[in-house]
C-alpha cells in the first residue's frame, strides 16, 4: 500500500507538503464514507486507495457499506440507468421500498461522525437522519449523467437538497440546486499497476506476446467492447490512415462475459479485423492492469473515440504516459484535453484519421502534445489532487465565505 | 526595517453554479449575473491548470466562444482583454459585458447555438489561504524560498492577492517597496504575469531580484 510520501517524487514535494498542511486542519474530525459495495466498481476502488492515504495524513476517515437485497439493487440499477436517460420502470412501490431499506440501514449503522460522506444514490436517503443527528452531510455523485429522467431526478433532488452540499465529477452533471455544488474530478493513481513506470523489457514482453511489432507505428484504443466506445468506427479510422501510411491498430479492453451486447460488439469488431493481420483485438481478463499499461506505453498515438463518455479516465492514463491522444469531445474528455495544446479533440471518423496522419508524420508536435498532456494530468488529475479536493471539501463545510484564511 | 516576508499558499475548491449558456446572449447574461468569484475563476482557471503551457490558452469565455460557437473574431476580442490593467473584479466583468454588448449590437444576422453537450458551464471557486512555514528576512532568503515554493504559492502572491483580494499590487512588489528597493518593486509591478507561464514567471522574478538587489 502506498504512503503519502511516496507521491512526492511524482506529484511534487510541495504538493505533498501542502496536503499535510491542509490535513492538519482536518485532524480531529471523523469522516464516515458510506457506499453500497466494499469491492468491485469505481467507487470502492477509489475509496480503497483514498482512505488509507487520508489516514496516513492523520485524518480519521472511516468507511461503511449499506446492506440491501436483490430487489433493492435491482431498483438502484434502474435508477442508475434512468440517470443515464433510459426509460426504465420505477414504481411508487419501488421508491417506498428503496427508502425503507435506507431507514433499516440507518437504524443498524453507527452514524456517529462529524462529516457523513454519502456516495451515489443507493444510500442517499440516510440523510433523513440529519434532523436527529445534525452534523455535516455531503452527497458525492460518481455517476455520469447529462440527461436524467425527470421523475428519478426529482426524487433524488428531494434528498440532495437536504445535504450541506453535493459533489459532481464534471460540470455537465450539475443542475440548479439550492445547495452548494462542488466539482471534484476523478483521478488516476500514478503508483498503481496501470500507471506506474514500466521497463522496456516489460513493454516488449507484452507486445511480443500479442505479436505487435514495436518497430512500426502503433495506434491504440483501450476500452470496453461497447457500442458507445465506437470500436467499429476506430477500425474505419485505421483503414483510412492505412491507405497512406503503415501502422498497426490495437483495440484492447475487457467487458463482462455475461454482457450479451459486449460480446456482440466484440464479434463485430473481430469480423471487421479478421482479414488484416495488423489489427489486434485483445479481450483482456480483469486484473490486466500491467498489460494495459504496457500497451499504452508502446503506442505511437492513443485514441478514445467514444460516442458517449463518463469522465473517460483512459485519456488521463494515456496522457500521463506522455502519449499524443486523439479523443472525442464528449463527457469529461474536454476537461482533460485542451485542443491542440495537450491533445486533439475530434468529432468524426474523418477528423480522427486526419489527425492520426498528422501526428504520425509530425513526431515533434506529437511529442509536445504528450509532454503537455502529462503536465496537465500531473497538475490536475492525480490522486493527490483528489485528496486535496476532499480535504478542502471537508473544511469548506465549516465556512461561509468564498475566501477562507486558515 | 521592514517586516519579514511570510509566504502563503492558496488552494481552490471549484464550485458549480448549475447555470449554462448555449449562445452569446446567454453567456452575456451569465457574466452579468454570476458572483465575482465566478468571473475570477473563468479568467484565471487556465493559468492555474495549464501553468506549464506557452502560449497559454486564453480565458474560458474566449476559448468557448471560439471553439464551441466558431466565432473567432469575438473570441479574439475576449482573449485580448488586458487583465493586468484591472484591479477590481467588477471592472474586469464590466469589460467583458461591454465587448459582448458591442458584438451583439453590431451583428444583426442570426447567432450560432452550440452543439448539445458543449454548453458553457458557469463555475466559481472558494479559495483557502494557508500560511507556509517559509519566511524571508532578506533578498537572499527570498530567492532561496521562491525557487522551491509550489506554483500555488507563487500564484497566490502574484494573481490572487492583486485582483481577487483587490490589493491592487502583487505581494512581492509591495514587500520590496517596503524595504526601500524601489526599482525592483517597480520592475515587479510592471510584469505582465498573464502572458508568461508560472514557471517562466518564477524565473523572471528570480532574474529581476538578482539584477536589482
Amino acid at each position: 500500500m502506498s504512503r503519502i510520501d511516496d507521491y512526492a517524487p511524482v506529484a511534487g514535494a510541495s504538493e505533498v507538503e501542502e496536503l499535510k498542511l491542509l490535513a492538519a486542519r482536518v485532524v480531529g474530525k471523523t469522516i464516515l464514507n458510506v457506499n453500497s459495495t466494499a469491492v468491485g466498481g469505481g467507487v470502492a476502488e477509489i475509496l480503497t486507495r483514498i482512505i488509507p492515504l487520508l489516514k496516513d495524513l492523520g485524518v480519521d476517515a472511516r468507511w461503511s457499506v449499506i446492506k440491501g437485497n436483490e430487489r433493492f439493487f435491482a431498483i438502484t440499477k434502474n435508477m442508475h440507468n434512468a440517470l443515464h436517460g433510459m426509460d426504465v420502470p420505477i414504481s411508487g412501490d419501488d421508491l417506498a421500498f428503496f427508502v425503507d431499506v435506507n431507514r433499516r440501514n440507518a437504524a443498524e449503522m453507527d452514524l456517529a461522525s462529524d462529516i457523513l460522506f454519502i456516495h451515489d444514490p443507493q444510500p442517499i436517503a440516510l440523510v433523513e437522519q440529519k434532523e436527529e443527528l445534525g452534523r455535516k452531510w455531503i452527497w458525492r455523485c460518481h455517476i455520469d449523467f447529462t440527461d436524467p429522467r425527470p421523475e428519478v431526478w426529482d426524487f433524488l433532488k428531494g434528498y440532495i437538497e437536504r445535504y450541506d452540499g453535493a459533489v459532481f465529477s464534471a460540470p455537465a452533471f450539475s443542475r440548479p440546486l439550492s445547495v452548494r455544488q462542488v466539482l471534484i474530478s476523478p483521478s488516476i493513481d500514478p503508483l498503481s499497476d496501470k500507471n506506474r513506470e514500466l521497463s522496456e523489457e516489460e513493454i516488449n514482453r507484452v507486445c511480443a506476446r500479442h505479436g505487435i511489432d514495436r518497430g512500426r507505428p502503433i495506434v491504440t484504443q483501450i476500452s470496453r467492447f461497447d457500442y458507445l466506445k465506437d470500436p467499429v468506427g476506430v477500425v474505419k479510422v485505421y483503414r483510412m490512415v492505412k491507405e497512406h501510411m503503415d501502422c498497426q491498430l490495437v483495440l484492447a479492453g475487457g467487458g463482462a462475459m455475461d454482457d450479451p451486447e459486449g460480446l456482440r460488439v466484440l464479434d463485430e469488431v473481430r469480423r471487421e479485423a479478421e482479414s488484416d493481420p495488423d489489427i489486434f483485438v485483445l479481450f483482456l481478463p480483469p486484473a490486466s492492469d500491467v498489460e494495459i499499461n504496457a500497451l499504452q506505453r508502446a503506442s505511437s498515438v492513443v485514441l478514445q473515440k467514444s460516442l458517449k463518455e463518463g469522465f473517460g479516465l483512459t485519456v488521463a492514463e494515456a496522457l500521463w504516459k506522455e502519449k499524443p491522444v486523439i479523443a472525442s469531445a464528449v463527457g469529461g474528455i474536454p476537461l482533460q484535453i485542451a485542443h491542440k495544446y495537450s491533445g486533439i479533440l475530434t468529432r468524426s471518423v474523418e477528423g480522427t484519421a486526419f489527425w492520426i496522419k498528422q501526428l504520425l508524420q509530425e513526431p515533434g508536435y506529437a511529442r509536445r502534445l504528450g509532454v503537455n498532456g502529462r503536465e496537465h494530468i500531473r497538475a490536475n488529475y492525480l490522486i493527490t489532487r483528489h485528496l486535496r479536493d476532499y480535504l478542502l471539501l471537508f473544511l469548506s463545510l465549516y465556512f461561509e465565505k468564498d475566501v477562507i484564511r486558515l | 526595517m521592514s517586516e519579514p516576508f511570510r509566504f502563503h499558499t492558496r488552494l481552490n475548491l471549484v464550485e458549480l453554479l448549475g447555470r449554462r449558456a448555449a449562445t452569446v446572449r446567454e453567456l452575456l447574461d451569465g457574466i452579468r449575473e454570476v458572483p465575482g468569484a465566478s468571473i475570477y475563476h473563468h479568467t484565471h482557471r487556465f493559468l492555474q491548470q495549464h501553468h506549464y503551457l506557452s502560449p497559454e490558452p486564453p480565458n474560458d469565455f474566449a476559448f468557448w466562444v471560439s471553439g464551441r460557437l466558431g466565432l473567432d473574431d469575438v473570441g479574439e476580442r475576449l482573449a485580448s482583454v488586458d487583465t493586468v490593467r484591472y484591479r477590481r473584479i467588477n471592472d474586469l466583468r464590466a469589460r467583458y459585458v461591454e465587448i459582448l454588448e458591442e458584438v451583439l449590437a453590431a451583428r444583426r444576422n442570426s447567432w450560432p447555438v452550440c452543439q448539445e453537450g458543449e454548453e458553457f458551464h458557469f463555475m466559481s471557486c472558494r479559495t483557502f489561504i494557508i500560511p507556509l512555514p517559509a519566511v524571508a528576512r532578506d533578498a537572499g532568503e527570498f530567492l532561496d524560498i521562491l525557487g522551491r515554493i509550489s506554483v500555488n504559492s507563487l500564484y497566490y502572491h502574484v494573481f490572487e492577492s492583486r485582483l481577487r483580494l483587490e490589493r491592487g499590487e502583487n505581494d512581492f512588489a509591495v514587500w520590496f517597496e517596503s524595504r526601500g528597493d524601489r526599482e525592483l518593486a517597480a520592475a515587479l509591478s510592471r510584469l505582465d504575469p498573464y502572458t508568461i507561464t508560472l514557471e517562466g514567471l518564477r524565473r523572471e522574478i528570480i532574474r529581476l531580484v538578482r539584477r536589482y538587489v
